[in-house]
């Protein structure tokens, strides 16, 4: 993976950035420049690719952020915003010659606001802590990411992450009301608040997944919601993948959006049954997991419905939980999915594309032909209500060549995804893993009219460059300057 | 001022090429029932969307559609219905608000305005619905972003930039959009005969309960005499309206529990499926203010807010009819008394930092005089410059329509 080459500039004058930022930062420990002490930052949940940031500051005040950008922006030092680094696609991968900017020391929760239904966090408040604060008092944060207790809301903004929820109850874009963030330029803005529908361009939607190219964002207010009345969840088996598939399909249709539709392949079914005894059912081919939530008769009524659904479409087992216990045993297999796979494999990678559900079967087949292809073993755990598949693709790093293989692999499927309809991330976000796959979905001029966006509000690129393009430009050139042949201006400026 | 009646692609290409090498500007329309909504655009040629119509894709075991941009609303919101489906985010029709005929607005201009009805609260908005777009840039060229898929988070998110921008950024051709079942079953509790402060106590009570309330407003004796419904009318008082929709046995017992939440505010009646429909559109189209002239004010509030708002505007002595949506986040305010600047210092005076106000409606001198749209910092103001260079760098798309830049020209 190659990214832009290293400032030699910029990195001559390391120990002169070092002191500068120690004087902006009032606790000096937090300006780290020491190899081994940098070595916590060098990956992020992607961590096949490793690099050491040139310097990582830990600020305290949205002042001391703003102090750093506006002297980065005038050094000409790029700066890599980091949450608790859980990305899977590389976004808070540090640049040899950047700063790391963690925002771990804005842990704190401001404000719950019962009236208008909300919260004003810190960004390196973890998402599970947003709901943990309010559970006593009947609230959640609907969003829930399978690393919420690790991960950040300032990421999860970055990302625009989701999780088993989000079908119901929306991603992360959905339940953000207001931002306050610091530009590039040092400049401090706000975006929304506890009102609904930010004024003017909405910046705040744009912001939202934008993985860290736009601004640091340095507040957050969220929407928070009523803990619903019950909550439980159905357990269906099927002989096929594509009855499976086809039953989600009709449990839609029929006008049932439940809480969580997930779906689990033998694969994962058995490695998942084996690490944690859930009780899964282990002579089916697919596994579902229905989550209703509501007044009891509610999930009755839609429970009896699902049941006559999933039967006529050819299930073998259907059981519904029959206490909290049994609920979070169901879930347990699901949630412990990916380290269940890491047991059976030295080491897998998880992939993230969506597709139109109704293109499932297709999409099956084809992966298991990829398979056999690259001779590499794939897991198959998703989000079946919205299509957003993570198959885990299973390698052995050891062996020469087989990560490579797994890379190859990975990029079919994502290619896959975008052929039959779908998009190449779901949810990880595009980072650097997909970064040079970005030409898939989109034409040049979309993607240099995406990159406009990025100019208006880091004109020079010192936000994470590397991450999301599959080439910088440099906005001058992407203004209203004629471009002819496709000869570019600027060839001194990096391009991968 | 010349209109064309865009049916193609290659014609929108045309018109771009014309504006650009002129450096003409040109308002996009789709049957032009906002028209009246934001700045009076300063355009030499008018692009007529409606006749770009068709669905595209239609998958309701997929809950999405794609069809094209000058369509009507009223047309997708039919074929919709035949599968039980509806648009979630419940897009309102202002035309008879702005003077206009009924059932005029298309999925363009919807979009594009990001209006959003009374289940905002629960469902969204217009924006929370937008898969992808297709269409031109103010460059000239063709412009995609977006999927059809559900959970998509590649690259920027330039679909929430296209809604809200009203025109200014692109023309959308093509629109993807999330659709969601409806339910069979939809009743309306409503309380009589509470003030302002008792009525968002009980909205946010509401809210707050394990009831999954789809909608809150609020009507002022004033307001409620002005809707033509028996039920709201009749009584001479103010009314809280909730809306509880599902499946018929869980709406049954949401609403017997919301009646007991809301016994110690009023009397309590019920509004069964068919009225229910008929108040909530009522309500999203701003139906008593409709037939005047007078300056319409749309506000967007942190819901607990309501109450001390609408204080500080009565307290300036300005005598006006209200209504309160989204269970107080939403105020709808029609100035009574004259002001030279349509009530605009008071409004934003009121809101404060918190919020912001969309004037609806206003003469043309008005919207020529005041800003329609809330003015943002000028940090944001820079932004949304350079974003709407980046789009459309010659300023041909609607210029104006948004904001003036501090030249006082027409931009975005
Ligand atoms: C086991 C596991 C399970 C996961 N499951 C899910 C899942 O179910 N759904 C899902 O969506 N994701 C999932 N993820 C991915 C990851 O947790 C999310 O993307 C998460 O939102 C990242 O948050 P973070 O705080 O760790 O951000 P980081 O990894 O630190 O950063 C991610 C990106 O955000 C930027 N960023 C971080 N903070 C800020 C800020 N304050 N301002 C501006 N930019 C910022 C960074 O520059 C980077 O580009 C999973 C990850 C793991 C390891
Ligand atoms: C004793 C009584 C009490 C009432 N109380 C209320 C009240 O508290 N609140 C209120 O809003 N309305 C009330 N109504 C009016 C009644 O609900 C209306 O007829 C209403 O149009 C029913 O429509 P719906 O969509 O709510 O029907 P639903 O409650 O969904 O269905 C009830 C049944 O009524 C039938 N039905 C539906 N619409 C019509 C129609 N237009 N004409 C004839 N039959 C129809 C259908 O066959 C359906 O099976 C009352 C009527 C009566 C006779």
């Amino acid at each position: 993976m190659l990214m832009p080459k290293p400032n030699q500039d910029v990195l001559a004058k390391r120990d002169y950035l070092v002191t500068e930022l120690r004087r902006i930062v009032a606790d000096s420990e937090a300006v780290i420049d020491d190899k081994d002490d940098l070595r916590a930052f060098e990956c992020d949940g992607l961590s096949a690719y490793r690099q050491l940031p040139m310097i990582a500051v830990l600020p305290e005040t949205v002042e001391e952020i703003s102090e750093i950008l506006t002297f980065c922006a005038a050094e000409g030092v790029n700066v890599v915003p980091r949450g608790a680094g859980t990305s899977l696609s590389g976004g808070a991968l540090p640049l040899a010659d950047g700063v790391l900017l963690g925002l771990g020391k804005f842990n704190k929760i401001l404000e719950i606001d019962y009236e208008n239904r909300c919260m004003v966090v810190q960004p390196g408040v973890t998402n599970l802590a947003i709901t943990d604060a309010v559970k006593a008092d009947g609230f959640y944060y609907a969003p829930d990411p399978s690393s919420q207790i690790a991960c950040t809301i300032g990421g999860n903004i970055a990302e625009n992450s989701g999780g088993v929820h989000c079908l119901k109850y929306g991603l992360t874009t959905n339940n953000v009301l207001g931002i306050e963030m610091v530009t590039m330029a040092g400049e401090v803005i706000r975006l929304g608040g506890k009102h609904l529908d930010a004024e003017g361009y909405d910046l705040l939607g744009v912001i939202t997944g934008s993985e860290g190219l736009l601004g640091v964002i340095t507040e957050v207010t969220v929407k928070i919601l009523a803990t619903p009345e019950h909550v439980s969840a159905q357990l269906i088996g099927f002989p096929s993948s594509e009855q499976a598939g086809d039953c989600v399909g009709k449990i839609i249709g029929a006008g049932i959006i439940p809480a969580g539709m997930e779906m689990m392949d033998r694969y994962a079914i058995h490695a998942a049954e084996e690490f944690c005894q859930a009780g899964y059912p282990l002579d089916v081919e697919a596994l579902l997991i229905v989550e209703l939530d509501g007044p009891k008769v509610e999930i009755e009524h839609y429970s009896k419905k699902i049941d006559e659904i999933a039967a006529a479409c050819g299930a073998t087992v259907s059981r519904t939980s029959q206490n909290e216990a049994e609920r979070m045993a169901f879930w347990a297999g699901r949630k412990a999915a990916f380290p269940a796979v890491g047991r059976i494999s030295p080491d897998y990678m998880c992939m993230d594309g969506t597709i139109p559900r109704s293109q499932l079967p297709k999409v099956l087949k084809r992966m298991g032909e990829l398979s056999e292809q690259y001779g590499l073993r794939v897991a198959n755990v998703f989000h079946a209500g919205d299509g957003n598949l993570h198959p885990l693709i299973l390698f052995d790093a050891n062996i020469p060549g087989e990560l490579e293989r797994c890379e190859e692999f990975g990029a079919d499927i994502l290619k896959l995804c975008v052929e039959v309809g779908g998009v190449l991330t779901g949810e990880h976000g595009v980072g650097i893993e997909k970064r040079d796959l970005m030409g898939e979905m989109f034409s040049e001029e979309d993607l240099k009219q995406q990159q406009r966006l990025k100019c208006a509000f880091d004109p020079d690129g010192r936000l994470n460059p590397g991450k999301v393009f599959p080439i910088l430009h440099r906005c001058a050139e992407l203004g209203k300057m004629h471009v002819h042949n496709g000869e570019l201006p600027f060839p001194d400026i990096p391009r991968f | 001022m010349q209109t064309t009646t865009i049916t193609s692609d290659t014609q929108i290409q045309d018109m771009l090429d014309w504006a650009l090498a002129g450096k003409h500007g040109l308002a996009v329309q789709g049957q032009g029932s906002k028209v009246a909504l934001g700045r009076p655009v300063a355009a030499d040629a008018i692009l007529d969307m409606s006749g770009l119509t068709g669905v595209l894709l239609y998958e309701p075991a997929e809950l999405v559609m794609k069809a094209k941009a000058g369509m009507k609303v009223s047309e997708v919101k039919a074929l919709l219905d035949q599968q039980g489906q509806k648009l979630a985010f419940e897009p309102p029709d202002y035309g008879p608000l702005l003077g206009t005929a009924a059932d005029m607005g298309t999925l363009g201009g919807i979009f594009s305005t990001n209006l959003s009805g009374s289940s905002r609260v629960k469902s969204g908005a217009a924006r929370d619905h937008l898969l992808g777009v297709s269409g031109f840039t103010g460059r000239g060229q063709t412009f995609q972003t977006g999927s059809r898929v559900m959970k998509n988070v590649t690259g920027y998110d330039l679909c929430k930039l296209v809604a809200g921008s009203y025109g200014t950024l692109a023309i959308a051709t093509e629109m993807t959009f999330k659709v969601l079942p409806k339910f069979d079953t939809v009743r309306t509790v409503l309380v009589y005969d509470a003030d302002l402060r008792a009525a968002i106590a009980c909205m946010r009570d509401a809210l707050s309960s394990v009831h999954d309330v789809a909608a809150a407003a609020y009507l002022p004796a004033e307001a409620a005499a002005r809707i033509p419904l028996d039920y709201i009318s009749k009584p001479g008082k103010s009314v809280i309206a909730l809306k509880i929709e599902g499946p018929k046995p869980s709406a049954t017992f949401r609403c017997d529990a919301m009646r007991k939440i809301m016994a110690p505010f009023g009397d309590i009646e019920v509004l069964h499926s068919h009225n229910s429909a008929e108040f909530w559109s009522l309500t999203g189209n701003a139906a008593p203010f409709v037939g005047e002239k007078a300056p319409l004010w749309r506000l967007s509030v942190p819901p607990a807010n309501a109450d001390r708002v609408m204080s500080a505007i009565k307290d300036e002595g300005t005598d006006c009819l209200y209504f309160v949506d989204w269970a107080g986040g939403l105020i709808w305010v029609q100035l009574v008394s004259e002001s030279d600047d349509g009530g605009e210092a008071v409004i934003r005076g009121a809101i404060g930092a918190e919020g912001h106000a969309t004037l609806i409606r206003g003469s043309e001198t008005l919207r020529r005089q005041i800003a329609p749209f809330q003015p943002v910092s000028s940090t944001v103001a820079m932004l949304n410059r350079r974003i709407k260079n980046g789009f459309d760098p010659e300023n041909i798309l609607n210029p104006g329509r948004m904001y003036l830049d501090e030249d006082g020209q027409g931009t975005h």
